[in-house]
């Protein structure tokens, strides 16, 4: 990397902490972010499988949605039920465009605080942000406007993450459910504690402001349960635990239907709901729904020790191109290569024998089942 | 005494009798990472210099191993199918990766001093 690129980069409230630290830092969407630590990826995604791990994820975009009804005018863009969050709820989404395929996915919380009647909080990611405030500010107009937040975005994941984030934050956030946001004071300031994330496992993403990152994520990172990890570990986590990572498993050739996220289309915006369609191609998500897709997203294991990345073909026993490797790679909890991709849709039932051809050799693997490994979520 | 050389893709070459040893450099494991896969060619296989002869993956990529000399495979390192790990542990030891019988030994000629590949890897950083 050049010293021009360096400069160009930008860098988060806690980059400071990630050199000093000892973290490889590399560009990522524009920002400077830790890949990973000394500790290494493959020790990084098994402390935080086992005990805790802490991510900066503050290249994320953070923005209120504010207006009269902000709810309904985002089910403009986004297929889920917005309208039925109750207070404090989070929810995934995805922004579709007119043929019903992905622009972005984000998460979309409606905050706890009655002054924030107003406006629903949302995360988007950091390559599709600017894109998606502009959607937003032009489909939207005079019915809602993007306010973006310029705060870090802290995440804290693990069986020992909600033990170790209460003794710094209160044993409030215990009891929080999954999918829930709650506002915590913290030296001052008013951080939002979701209990999501991106690894399989409990725990929270907090936003924070950039004045109080460093003192919150020292403070975290005090508690003999955590270590820092870089983003190398975050996609292996997220890769076994089924998770789709935009631009690999999910883009603008995919709809939620064929990428198996129906479960992410509300009850209420389906055939017979009460706010049915009403989103960007509506017409063909419902046809989908209704008639079943020609491919499907599914979770791939390959025997044998051999990772298949992103691009390898898939084919079917007698050779015959089925589909392609999304994300793939080594799932140092289950210690075997994982992957994900899309088949046609007779190939997509969970055993199927499949081929992956890597390095021109055909690699024998089967459809399987996802999560790769057990998510731990806290439901209360 | 067998003297070690370095090739420009970051192996190391140990020759004693004819016959190369080689692996990859303690530099090319920790640039790597977590190595999880070794793909290594058949014992009887012929490799020319510069050729793939296998592969090398970590949790974040794969990398190829290119032959820093021509001749026949005459020995694999098969510990590392079961113990890829070992590479992060013993780079330039117990982790080498196979022994080629050298068909031309002034290839070795080519290939870089440990001094040379010091100022090679000093430079690249």
């Amino acid at each position: 990397m050049d010293s021009a690129s360096d400069t160009d980069l930008l860098r988060t409230a806690l980059h400071d902490l990630h050199v000093e630290l000892g973290a490889k830092m590399v560009p990522f969407a524009g920002y400077s972010m830790p890949v990973q630590y000394p500790l290494g990826v493959l020790k990084e995604h098994l402390q935080t499988r086992e005990k805790a791990g802490l991510f900066d994820v503050s290249h994320m975009g953070q923005c209120w949605l504010v207006g009269e009804n902000p709810a309904q005018a985002l089910e403009s863009l986004c297929p889920a039920d917005l309208q039925g969050l109750t207070t404090g709820q989070q929810r995934y989404s995805q922004f579709l465009n007119d043929e019903g395929t992905i622009l972005d996915d984000l998460m979309v919380t409606k905050p706890v605080n009655p002054d924030y009647s107003d406006r629903l909080y949302l995360v988007v990611n950091a390559a599709c942000k600017d894109q998606d405030y502009a959607l937003m500010n032009e489909k939207l107009a005079g019915k809602a406007e993007v306010v973006v937040i310029d705060r870090a975005l802290l995440a804290i994941q693990g069986p020992a993450a909600a033990e170790a984030t209460a003794r710094v934050l209160g044993d409030a956030v215990l009891t929080q459910p999954f999918m829930t946001q709650t506002e915590v004071e913290f030296e001052g300031d008013t951080l939002l504690v979701s209990r999501s994330g991106y690894s399989g496992e409990d725990g929270y993403e907090i936003s924070v402001s950039n004045e109080k990152a460093d003192a919150l994520a020292r403070a975290l990172l005090d508690q003999p349960e955590v270590e820092a990890i870089g983003l190398g570990a975050r996609d292996s986590l997220r890769l076994e635990s089924g998770l789709c990572l935009y631009g690999n498993d999910i883009d603008t050739t995919t709809s939620p239907i064929e990428a198996a996220l129906l479960w992410s289309i509300g009850k209420s915006r389906r055939a017979g709901g009460e706010a049915e369609g009403g989103f960007p191609g509506a017409d063909k998500i419902l046809a989908q729904i209704a008639n079943g897709v020609s491919r499907k997203r599914v979770g791939v294991q390959p025997e044998g020790r051999a990772p298949a990345r992103e691009g390898t073909i898939i084919t079917d026993m007698d050779g015959n191109e089925i589909g392609k490797i999304t994300s793939g790679g080594f799932g140092p909890t289950t210690g075997s290569p994982v992957a994900m991709g899309y088949v046609a849709i007779d190939h997509a039932k969970v055993g199927t024998d499949i081929q992956l051809m890597v390095r021109n050799k055909a690699v024998p693997a089967k459809v399987a089942k996802m999560p790769f490994i057990e998510q731990r979520y806290y439901r209360g | 005494m067998s003297t070690i050389r370095y090739s420009e893709d970051h192996e190391w070459v140990s020759v004693d009798n004819g016959v190369a040893t080689i692996g990859i450099t303690d530099f090319a494991q920790k640039a790597l990472g977590d190595v999880v896969f070794v793909e290594l060619p058949e014992t009887g296989d012929t490799v020319s210099q510069g050729g793939e002869t296998g592969v090398v993956e970590s949790v974040k990529a794969a990398s190829e191993i290119y032959a820093p000399v021509s001749g026949e495979v005459v020995e694999i390192n098969e510990e590392l199918e079961a113990n890829p790990g070992l590479v992060n542990e013993d780079a330039e030891g117990d982790a080498w990766f196979f022994k080629i019988k050298l068909s031309a030994e002034s290839e070795l000629e080519e290939l870089m001093s440990a001094d040379d590949y010091k100022n090679f890897t000093e430079e690249s950083e």
